[in-house]
């Protein structure tokens, strides 16, 4: 214990002696570290962000959408949801609630026009139970009612963006937008969503599924998504399978032949978002690996050189009653040492980056370093250290004190 | 001399193998040494008296022999043993002082109770008395490269008596200073000498060697003789009274 304290006192000292060398000699492990950090907090703040997002949709809502792989959309076939998918769901499936058509008006955004101004928004013809399987309610007015939905209203629900985008005024409730040369009054505003990887959730306009269908004319069967909630999250799979049946039974689907469509959860969603982030991580990881290998060579190296230069002080400790052991310790503790003070530095040069980053950029919510990437930080740095310092450290502890006190 | 020895070496033979040759650095050397004695190892170099050195501080293993050491013997330990035994039985004294050069006069005298496990504080105690007792009390704090020869070899010297070893083993300890700070340094192990310090001085020069009350002379890895002398104290003072 003792000895230990003064290995500590001893490579702080020798540290010190040599501080631009023992800068310079860190400075690899600073590098990793600080890039680790700097990444791993941008990262892990934008990916804070983005599951708070996906949390809010409710972890127990489906989404039920039109899908072909490639191979077949290439092939010319086109897959779809009807309204009649959606009535045979609603008749067939039991313990679910909230069930939702979504029909979007245009292909992905319409115009929407209010006096002079006009703006591209995402237009989505729904259902009242839309509110509820969203968790989505409006700050301001009221969401569309079942009423909207049969007789079909010309009402619109807007996002807050579509508020500042039309230069609508701060209460727009009652005025009237135009969205595929019709007029909809603004019932309600949706309390803001904000952002999804880049993608504006509050740039969005919801009308009532009725009028939406009745936009698209009888002509053409139209294509929508479908929204639930399962209401025991434990059903979910069953819910899943069931919806899977009905709908492959009335697309008429042989054995063998692929889905149409797609079920997703939020969970799915978020796990899919997950995975490329981790994969991001990881092939940082790797890099800052590859850097701290570089930085623990130079603590390496300098710790070779460091060992020859005090051969003497190696044979008088010797001399005195020094055990191998306490030679090895004091070498590999001041290896240690100098890789975790590089760790350290590293940890608050990438840390203040992280920052400043999270400041240049308004839309981030703000730059978080994870508890395990420090912990990860200073393992690597500490490994490191007795890595590349017990090859220093043996080689001191190994020398014969004769031909050490003889060494000039 | 009477009582057990502290040191007694039988039959101890060195060998170095260089290539084809062997060379016998020492060659069945037999020695006693007691209690409170003065020795001196004289000889040219490559007369052996290094290599007795290195094996009385057990910095080095003979290649055959006994070598029994305050009634235990230390030819069969192991490094670690060795080391455990040069910090608690041996006090060195070099030639060139080797001390630390980082370190102040304080943190030298206490490098070797850290390998004894003495805690701080009791560190701290024994080291300033150690260099309170060489008359370097208000030098604690000074890097060596800021000390004198003498003072320096004093450091050492403290060095080497804070763990109240059994052995004062000093090699060569005046051959980097001048002849007045070298006579200090003697008068230093005469007294020590006089407290009741066994020490045992190598050296190549004469006058040193004077300073002991027993003087043994090495040639080619051997005791050429083995004399007792009365000391240089008692030769002065013989002389005053004539």
């Amino acid at each position: 214990m003792y000895t230990l304290m003064e290995s500590l006192r001893s490579a702080f000292q020798a540290i010190r002696a040599h501080a631009l060398r023992s800068f310079l000699t860190m400075l690899g492990i600073v590098i990793g570290v600080m890039a680790v950090i700097a990444v791993v907090s941008l990262i892990q703040g934008f990916s804070n962000s983005v599951t708070s997002e996906f949390k809010g949709m409710g972890a127990n809502s489906l989404t039920i959408q039109p899908y072909l792989p490639r191979k077949e959309r290439l092939a010319g076939k086109i897959a779809k949801i009807t309204p009649d998918d959606l009535l045979a769901i609603q008749r067939g499936v039991t313990g679910i609630s909230g069930l939702s058509p979504i029909l979007p008006v245009g292909r992905f955004f319409g115009t929407v026009k209010y006096r002079d101004r006009s703006t591209h928004s995402r237009i989505l013809g729904t259902t009242p139970s839309f509110a509820l399987s969203n968790g989505q309610y409006p700050d301001r007015g009221r969401f569309i009612t079942p009423d909207d939905d049969l007789r079909h209203h010309h009402v619109a629900v807007i996002g807050v963006t579509l508020v500042k985008k039309l230069h609508l005024p701060a209460d727009p409730l009652g005025h009237y937008i135009q969205m595929s040369g019709q007029w909809f009054k603004v019932v309600g505003v949706l309390h803001p969503l904000g952002q999804i990887l880049g993608f504006d959730q509050d740039n969005r306009v919801i009308i009532p599924y009725g009028t939406a269908l009745s936009l698209q004319g009888a002509a053409i069967v139209p294509n929508i998504a479908i929204q639930l909630n399962v209401n025991d999250t434990k059903q979910m799979d069953a819910v899943v399978a069931r919806i899977t049946q009905i709908l492959r039974r009335d697309h008429h689907l042989k054995p063998g032949q692929n889905n149409d469509f797609k079920i997703q959860t939020p969970a799915q969603l978020l796990g899919t978002f997950t995975k490329v982030l981790n994969s991001i991580t990881l092939i940082l990881g790797g890099i800052v690996a590859i850097s701290l290998l570089v930085g623990g060579i130079g603590i390496m190296n300098i710790m070779l050189v460091s060992v020859t230069e005090r051969t003497r002080e190696i044979g008088i400790m010797k001399s005195l009653g020094a055990r191998r052991r306490d030679i090895l310790m004091q070498f590999l503790i001041e290896a240690v040492t100098l890789a975790l003070i590089g760790g350290t530095i590293g940890l608050l040069l990438g840390y203040g980056i992280g920052m400043l980053v999270a400041h240049a950029v308004p839309a981030f919510r703000g730059a978080h370093v994870p508890l395990w990437a420090v912990v990860l930080a200073f393992g690597f740095s500490g490994g490191v250290g007795v890595i590349f310092g017990i090859v220093p450290a043996a080689k001191a502890a190994a020398l014969d004190p004769i031909e050490a006190l003889r060494y000039e | 001399m009477t009582g057990e020895a502290i040191l007694e070496l039988r039959q101890v033979t060195k060998q170095y193998v260089m290539g084809d040759v062997t060379l016998n650095a020492l060659k069945d050397v037999n020695l006693a040494l007691y209690r409170n004695e003065y020795a001196a190892f004289i000889g040219p170099s490559g007369s052996g008296k290094t290599t007795l050195m290195n094996i009385v501080g057990c910095l080095d293993k003979p290649t055959s022999g006994e070598y029994i050491l305050n009634s235990t013997p230390v030819a069969e330990q192991d490094d670690n043993a060795l080391a455990r035994i040069r910090n608690r039985e041996i006090g060195f004294v070099f030639q060139n002082f080797n001390l630390l050069g980082r370190a102040n006069a304080l943190h030298n005298v206490m490098q070797p109770l850290i390998y004894r496990g003495v805690p701080l504080g009791e560190r701290k105690r024994m080291a300033t008395e150690a260099l309170q007792n060489v008359g370097l009390g208000d030098r604690l704090h000074h890097l060596p490269n800021q000390l004198s020869g003498g003072q320096r070899q004093r450091v050492a010297i403290a060095r080497a008596l804070v763990g109240k070893p059994s052995i004062l083993l000093a090699d060569e300890p005046t051959g980097n200073l001048d002849s007045s700070t070298s006579s200090d340094v003697m008068t230093m192990f005469d007294a020590l000498h006089r407290a009741g310090h066994t020490i045992i001085i190598v050296t190549h020069d004469q006058n040193i060697a004077n300073h002991c009350r027993r003087v043994i002379r090495m040639m080619d890895g051997q005791i050429l003789s083995d004399t007792a002398t009365a000391g240089k104290e008692e030769n002065l003072e013989a002389l005053r009274r004539v």
